[in-house]
């Protein structure tokens, strides 16, 4: 696949390595100078110096032709802008946003951006899955399918504690996956499984829907 | 007519000095206090110190009531951000943006941002100025 990177910075750097060890053919368009000679040094002839928000500089990297064009510089707007251009002006299949701000998102998939990474979110996720109590772990987002795989566990107070699992009401489009007790093996869920405190039920679910699951697995 | 503008910059200020004199309820975005000097001396609008590309700080400035947004900052692409969660994300129903490149100017108004170009305007100005 031919993949333009908008944003030679620290992810853009190793990014672009990725890529290439995988074979692409890839393009990493960078404003200052400094970043663009390192990576054309270690990587090859693969950055253009510019401003990958220009209509002119992606015209010029050949940006009609590029099958993804994945904006990861440190400034939402600029990869907000980097992305639409892609797409509104080049026609590009897909295009891969990084976000600071995670209020972000919601704006970003009504614009089009097909998909978005917000590194705020992947460190608050990976710090939640550490503390015990948090009742909702986000395990997997794919926000362009509107699908996530949650984590919930069932705190000491729950009042679904030692009911079968056909009791509890589940908000349609929601799956449970697997149960994980605290002391024994993870069993798949059947209709008979019981909740015990401190399961840690794993689940795939939308983001509209998984504060109506929690609830209902918890009982509160 | 409530109107907020983003961007307390020489344009910005006199925008709010224009308008203030049609009567309108003006509210004006900057993330300097020290921009606010150049608003008129006996503005009676609000001034609000704070980022308009986030969400929180548009609505503490009213955006769920407003008419009308104009987003004047230096930055295109701040500009074009702030415009796009005016329109999309809180459906005000006119959004203006200063956009100085003139390529971005025109992708913009095609996607629904009444945008316009000081470059593209200044230039054809002076080039009538010479031509008449």
């Amino acid at each position: 696949m031919y993949i333009i990177i908008v944003g030679g910075g620290r992810v853009g750097y190793y990014l672009g390595r990725a890529l290439l060890n995988e074979g692409h053919e890839i393009l990493i368009v960078e404003k200052t100078a400094r970043f663009c000679d390192i990576i054309n040094e270690e990587m090859g002839s693969v950055c253009v110096q510019g401003d990958g928000c220009e209509a002119a500089t992606l015209a010029e990297v050949g940006t009609a032709r590029a099958d993804m064009l994945v904006a990861v510089t440190g400034d939402d707007e600029d990869n907000m802008v980097a992305c639409q251009v892609a797409k509104h002006k080049f026609n590009v299949p897909r295009t891969i946003a990084r976000i600071r701000n995670p209020q972000n998102e919601m704006l970003f998939k009504k614009l089009g951006i097909d998909v978005t990474v917000s590194a705020t979110n992947i460190i608050m996720e990976a710090i939640e899955k550490e503390v015990p109590t948090h009742p909702l772990t986000h395990l997997l987002t794919r926000s362009d399918k509107g699908l996530e795989i949650v984590e919930i566990r069932i705190p000491p107070d729950s009042k679904t504690i030692g009911k079968p699992i056909k009791q509890i009401p589940l908000p349609e489009g929601t799956k449970l996956a697997l149960v994980i007790p605290i002391n024994r093996k993870p069993v798949i869920p059947k209709p008979n499984t019981v909740i015990r405190e401190g399961d840690q039920i794993v689940a795939l679910t939308s983001l509209e829907l998984e504060e109506e699951l929690r609830a209902n697995l918890t009982g509160i | 007519m409530k109107i907020i503008i983003m961007g307390c910059g020489r344009v910005g200020a006199q925008i709010v000095s224009l308008l203030e004199q049609g009567g309108h309820e003006i509210t004006v975005l900057d993330i300097d206090a020290n921009s606010f000097r150049r608003l008129p001396p006996d503005f009676k609008g609000t001034a609000l110190l704070g980022n308009g590309m986030d969400e929180d700080v548009l609505k503490r400035a009213g955006i769920e009531e407003a008419d009308v947004f104009v987003a004047m900052t230096q930055g295109d692409n701040r500009n074009v951000m702030a415009a796009q969660i005016a329109k999309h994300i809180f459906n005000v129903p006119r959004v203006i943006s200063r956009i100085y490149d003139p390529l971005r100017q025109e992708l913009y108004d095609t996607l629904g941002i009444e945008a316009f170009s000081p470059t593209t305007i200044f230039a054809e100005l002076v080039r009538d100025k010479i031509e008449s």
